[in-house]
């Protein structure tokens, strides 16, 4: 039922895209996965029509999610299953799995698609895995709980950040040994490169706060804060982060605040915050970078940021606790 | 804010964590005497509080090896009758200077007195004491216990949301069971529920274990709770365990049960697993092999609080420690879902109170609508105005 459904919903993108390019306007459709933590559900969202158009069952607890580079498979770590799956974008069926470590949670793949480098929660490492022979060929000792992983563009540089360590660990993925260790405040989820590698930006849930990093330095620059009228300070936290490819603006989403920041990449000011769904936690661009999809747990559903107009235009109700999203060019 | 851009700098000093890695130091003082629970489940394990605060300096030396810290624990146990205060003076000698303390009110400020003229700083991981905290309060002592106003005012804030707003009362005989009450009749109070009749239940003494006692009180207990008014829930207050686990599904009328059993408010219970606790469970239980109470969350409270502060001064020094806790930019994860401060009046650390059923949480305090000009975790307690302590 779902295939012919999906069939249908292809089909009339093609029409639709057809229709566009007619019109001069030529519109690509990509296909959005979002992770839904509780449901242990991926739902696939159309994002021409922005309509979910099937929900694949995949194991307990899934949160971190992302595409293989060559498209082929997504990528999406089940906790308490211990183990990451492998989803065919072709099929939408699990066809494999990947020897993660104990309660997976963030990864990330070297610019090749080769490796996986992944954050085991309970047991302080990361994990170094081969995406195509499906084994783990190494591991690094960091702080208590890592979770955000983010490479640097040349792939030399992973940073891992610990969640009650309060550290940004720098590995050298050539030695996989620590090079660094930068203090961020409280919580630190999330870590995201600037396209450029110029900049790393890390983001403290508790503390509410997103350190910029000089990552040849390996200093904080610049400390980001949030000030929202109304809101205590308990309430905003810092999680998700996304930085368009020019470098010029910065999304920051900021969980039970229910709001994305946007800031300007270049003096890292604080523009406008946006209004989402409940307990706003992860986001991604669609290749094409005009729309910003965020994942909203507490209200389960997705927002759509039209990205040159700032604004929100659109949600989409998906699966319980939507966590992570990953976005195909498909 | 200057300083503390200086400190999050440059850490590169990833040589392997040895000998030339700062020291520092934590004692744990606590009482040899085994504390009483009619549950057998719930009698306290041999080590419990000061599990939480070995956890706690393991993830302090994990993070110590990117910092040259080096963080160690001494476990002091207070015979009976034993002196607070020789102990305190025996760990100063030692050079300990940051003293873990799960101690009864009286010799808690024996210990911290003492220590003062030595500089040493205490933290509170037993005593829910209100005194501790206002009249009694003391400049070198951090409390990451609750106190027994933040745990009733936890309870009354949800019983007012479900809008169980009359309460019968039951107190216990003991000094503790009348303070207990105290914060309960103050809560109602404070959020608008009515105590339409108050109880006291006396201790008689006795075993609280015998092989065929069920029958007794089964007999006992419903008739205690026989004619009073018309309420919604039964609250107990009954920190001495001594009747309040009987009263569930035994009082007169089919009323819920809460206070010191049905609903109890607690800084952490076993079955707690939101905003990322499992992660904590699982590291206690593999480590332990039991799970972990709210005093063995309180003692790891403490001592993250001080691998926190030493991490971010990159000082052991019990002045620059408290300095940087009650200061704006400290602010700790510990599982809660938002960041526990200090409130710099009387060094008590805010925090959210869950309420728990003994298998669930059915609830986190403070709930939705109380509002605070502050901090919502500020309607919890006895708040800045009322504040009876001055520091010295």
């Amino acid at each position: 039922m779902t295939t012919t459904r999906r069939r249908g919903a292809r089909l009339a993108t093609l029409v639709g895209a057809g229709l566009l390019v007619l019109l001069g306007t030529p519109a690509v459709a990509f296909t959005a996965y979002v992770s839904n933590e509780k449901s242990n559900t991926v739902t696939v969202i159309d994002t021409d029509k922005f309509a979910v158009v099937k929900t694949i069952k995949v194991g307990q607890r899934p949160r971190g999610i992302e595409l293989t580079k060559d498209g082929k498979f997504v990528l999406v770590a089940v906790g308490d299953d211990d183990t990451i799956q492998m989803i065919d974008t072709g099929t939408d069926e699990i066809v494999a799995t990947l020897p993660s470590g104990p309660d997976p949670e963030l990864f990330t793949q070297d610019p090749t698609g080769r490796l996986l480098y992944v954050a085991n929660e309970n047991d302080n490492t990361v994990t170094i895995i081969d995406i195509e022979r499906r084994v783990p060929i190494g591991e690094v000792q960091v702080g208590v709980e890592p979770e955000g992983m983010g490479l640097s563009p040349d792939g030399k540089i992973l940073v891992n950040t610990s969640e009650t360590t309060n550290m940004a660990h720098f590995i050298d993925t050539e030695t996989r040994r620590i090079v660094a260790n930068v203090l961020v405040d409280a919580r630190p989820r999330f870590a995201q490169f600037k396209h450029d590698g110029s900049e790393l930006w890390v983001s403290s849930e508790i503390g509410g706060t997103v350190s910029v990093i000089d990552p040849v330095k390996h200093e904080v620059t610049r400390k980001i804060g949030f000030d929202i009228p109304g809101l205590r300070k308990e309430a905003i936290q810092a999680v998700g982060i996304s930085i368009t490819a020019d470098g010029k603006t910065g999304f920051v989403a900021l969980g039970p605040a229910n709001r994305i920041a946007v800031i300007n990449g270049m003096t890292h000011e604080v523009q406008k915050y946006l209004l989402v769904g409940q307990r706003v936690w992860h986001m991604a661009f669609t290749p094409d970078e005009k729309y910003l999809l965020t994942t909203n747990g507490v209200s389960n559903d997705v927002s759509v940021i039209d990205v040159a107009a700032l604004k929100v235009t659109k949600t989409i109700q998906v699966g319980e606790l939507p966590w992570g999203i990953a976005i195909s060019r498909r | 804010m200057i300083r503390l851009a200086l400190t999050s700098a440059v850490l590169i000093a990833w040589a392997s964590a040895s000998s030339d890695a700062a020291e520092i130091k934590i004692g744990y003082l606590r009482q040899a005497e085994h504390r009483p629970a009619l549950s057998l489940i719930q009698t306290p394990a041999e080590n419990d509080g000061v599990a939480g605060a070995r956890l706690a300096v393991n993830d302090d030396n994990t993070t110590g090896k990117f910092l040259d810290q080096q963080f160690s624990l001494e476990d002091i146990r207070l015979a009976a009758g034993g002196d607070p205060a020789a102990a305190t003076l025996a760990l100063a000698d030692r050079g300990i200077m940051l003293v873990v303390a799960d101690l009864p009110p009286d010799a808690l400020l024996k210990a911290a007195d003492a220590g003062k003229a030595r500089g040493l700083l205490f933290f509170n991981v037993g005593a829910i004491d209100d005194r501790l905290r206002e009249a009694d309060c003391r400049a070198n002592l951090i409390h990451t216990a609750p106190t027994r106003t933040m745990l009733a005012d936890a309870l009354a804030q949800y019983l007012v949301w479900k809008q169980w707003r009359k309460w019968l009362l039951v107190v216990g005989s003991h000094a503790d069971d009348k303070l207990y009450g105290d914060a309960l009749r103050r809560a109602a109070k404070r959020f608008g529920a009515r105590i339409v009749q108050e109880k006291v239940f006396e201790d008689t003494g006795g075993a609280r274990r015998t092989d065929s006692g069920v029958a007794q009180i089964q007999r006992q207990l419903p008739p205690f709770t026989q004619g009073a008014p018309a309420y919604d829930v039964l609250i107990a207050a009954d920190e001495s365990e001594v009747f309040a686990s009987y009263l569930p599904y035994r009082t007169w009328e089919a009323r819920p049960v809460a206070g010191s059993a049905g609903l109890v408010p607690t800084s952490w219970d076993a079955s707690f697993d939101q905003w990322g606790a499992v992660q904590m469970q699982d590291r206690f239980i593999k480590l332990f092999s039991r799970r972990m109470t709210a005093r063995d969350m309180q003692a790891w409270t403490a001592v993250r609080m001080i691998g926190e502060g030493a991490a971010r001064t990159r000082s052991g020094e019990p002045n620059a420690l408290l300095d940087f806790l009650k200061g704006s930019e400290f602010a700790l994860a510990a599982f809660k879902g938002q960041r526990l401060t200090l409130r710099d009046w009387n060094l008590q650390l805010r925090q959210p109170i869950l309420l728990s059923d003994g298998r669930m949480i059915v609830s986190v305090s403070p709930q939705e609508g109380f509002l605070h000009q502050f901090s919502e975790l500020d309607t919890l307690g006895i708040d800045r105005p009322e504040s009876k302590c001055s520091l010295r």
